[in-house]
């Protein structure tokens, strides 16, 4: 019942946010009404479908070992969500790397449940196979809504994985020149009319941090960090960048860690 | 009990790093420093996807420059920044026929166009300039950003001197030829546009009958 509420209201979204594609004075209403669907849509994001779908598969028995997530340890010991997002990217022993939420869970995968993830790595965006992944990322991301972002860089690992998203954040390359700080190096600038947070301030981190995983209307689907990386890297005419890599890590730690002290509001709702 | 001890103090820490963090160049992250870890990190990191290969990632001596936020500030690298700035201006190509206005009507859809050039786009498809996601230009187009200046009534304001031609099409060019760390592209310098286009775009910027400059 609830799900098909939720359908429902995705439709309309849908609908809204086709139109914002429309080059005209259409699209600040089209803002404007996003904006409002993002009130009414207080206890009805779209996301809570990919949420319950993530929890789900959190909890049900698969691969090769034929278990469940739920012994796995995103930092705050095995078996422990609630939170767990607030406080990622983190040093893992085990692995002796910075993880993040995607990269630690297809540890756990490998780990207990055998399955080989490198297929799920390699796989496309909008595909079944990293939709999982992504509805997994919504669900633990949201047993941390209202928690207080605490990422430690206490870890020489992690003062590292730190400073070398820093160091990337600045990175040129490719025919236009563009580094992420071209496009979110400064206060209030947009590209056309969308808003581009200022990444290097504690402001502009955590409204780029604490907001995804998102549910993005205009495409009718549940984007992670990583997926928002790698549009972003698109965008910025570089390659690939692969799916949990190092410096999709590094990055995140940079953005969080920059972000430390404000509040987890995911899964959130974008354009 | 050591647990609580242990991650006040990193708190604490982090308070400490969080003020730190909030200005540019200090810490060791800089180009120079660990270069092999973050080439390694490069390395493992990206993958080639159609006509946005691994090649990508080597930089030339202006990105490279222009990747430390302290040269793009004018805190370091003085010296430097005028040589680069040389180096770009000796790539300008100026028009093969003499000819430096095409047509405004096309300028304003190479100016639209934000296509080519990613991951995703064909080798053989028609680049667009980029630049109503950065400037300002026909005041009709109200979905324009703000990365750039506004460039409405650009020719207007300046008038059509063999002096403002020039430096209009050398920017277009290649606009690290006066700005060794602009932020907008070398639309003529990298291939992003051809010559032809760049006519277009400056009569869309010159043309007394271009929207520009009403
Ligand atoms: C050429 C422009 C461009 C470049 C380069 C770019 N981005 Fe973005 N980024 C955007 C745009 C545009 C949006 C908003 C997208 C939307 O609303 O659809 C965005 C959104 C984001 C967001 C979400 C912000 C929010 O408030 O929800 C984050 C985080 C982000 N980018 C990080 C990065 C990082 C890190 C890099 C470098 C790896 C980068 N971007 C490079 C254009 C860019
Ligand atoms: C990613 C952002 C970006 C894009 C894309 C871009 N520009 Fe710019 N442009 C800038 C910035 C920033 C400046 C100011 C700094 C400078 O002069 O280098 C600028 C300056 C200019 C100037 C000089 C303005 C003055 O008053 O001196 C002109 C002319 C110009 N741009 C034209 C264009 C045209 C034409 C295009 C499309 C081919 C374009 N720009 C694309 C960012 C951009």
């Amino acid at each position: 019942m609830k799900r098909w509420h939720a359908i429902g209201i995705a439709t309309a979204l849908a609908v809204v946010g086709a139109s914002t594609g429309v080059v005209s004075a259409e699209t600040d209403k089209s803002i404007e009404s996003i904006e409002q669907y993002r009130e009414a849509l207080r206890d009805g994001n779209p996301a809570e479908l990919f949420e319950a779908q993530g929890e789900e598969l959190w909890k049900t028995p698969a691969g090769p070992k034929n278990v469940s997530l739920e012994g796995c340890d995103l930092g705050l010991g095995a078996g422990v969500v609630q939170g767990a997002y607030a406080h990622l990217p983190r040093f893992f022993k085990d692995t002796g790397k910075v993880q993040d939420v995607e990269s630690r869970v297809l540890t756990c995968m490998s780990t207990l449940q055998g399955i080989d993830v490198k297929p799920l790595i390699d796989a496309k965006f909008n595909t079944p196979e990293k939709d999982r992944l992504e509805a997994i990322a919504t669900y633990v991301s949201g047993q941390s809504k209202g928690v207080k972002v605490e990422v430690s860089l206490v870890h020489p690992e992690e003062r590292k994985a730190f400073e070398l998203g820093k160091r990337m954040f600045y990175y040129q390359g490719g025919p236009h020149d563009f580094s992420c700080s071209t496009c979110h190096g400064q206060e209030g600038v947009r590209i056309r009319l969308q808003e581009l947070p200022n990444i290097p301030t504690h402001k502009g981190a955590a409204a780029g941090w604490t907001s995804w995983p998102a549910y993005r209307v205009s495409a009718g689907q549940m984007w992670g960090m990583q997926w928002r990386l790698a549009d972003c890297f698109r965008q910025q005419r570089f390659p690939e960048p692969i799916y949990g890599s190092d410096v999709t890590v590094a990055l995140s730690m940079y953005m969080a860690a920059t972000a430390n002290g404000a509040t987890m509001d995911t899964p959130g709702i974008k354009r | 009990m050591s647990t609580t001890v242990k991650s006040l103090s990193a708190v604490a820490l982090l308070l400490v790093l969080g003020t730190a963090s909030a200005g540019a160049g200090e810490g060791p992250w800089g180009p120079g420093a660990d270069d092999a870890s973050f080439k390694a990190m490069l390395k493992s990191g990206f993958r080639s996807k159609g006509i946005a290969t691994l090649a990508r990632l080597d930089q030339d001596e202006t990105q490279a420059f222009c990747s430390d936020p302290d040269n793009v500030s004018g805190k370091t690298g003085e010296k430097k920044r005028a040589e680069i700035e040389a180096a770009n201006l000796a790539t300008v190509k100026w028009p093969s026929d003499g000819v430096w206005l095409g047509d405004y009507k096309e300028g304003e859809k190479v100016a639209q166009s934000g296509r080519g050039l990613t991951s995703t786009d064909k080798a053989d498809m028609v680049n667009g300039g980029n630049c109503y996601n950065c400037h300002q230009l026909s005041p009709k187009e109200i979905s324009y950003g703000t990365i750039g200046p506004s460039l409405y009534q650009y020719g207007k304001l300046r008038g059509d001197t063999d002096e403002v031609k020039r430096t209009t099409w050398a920017k277009i060019w290649n606009s690290k030829a006066s700005n060794a760390c602009s932020n907008m592209p070398r639309a003529g310098h990298m291939g992003i546009v051809t010559e032809k286009q760049i006519k277009d775009l400056m009569a869309l910027l010159l043309d007394p009958a271009s929207p520009v400059n009403q």
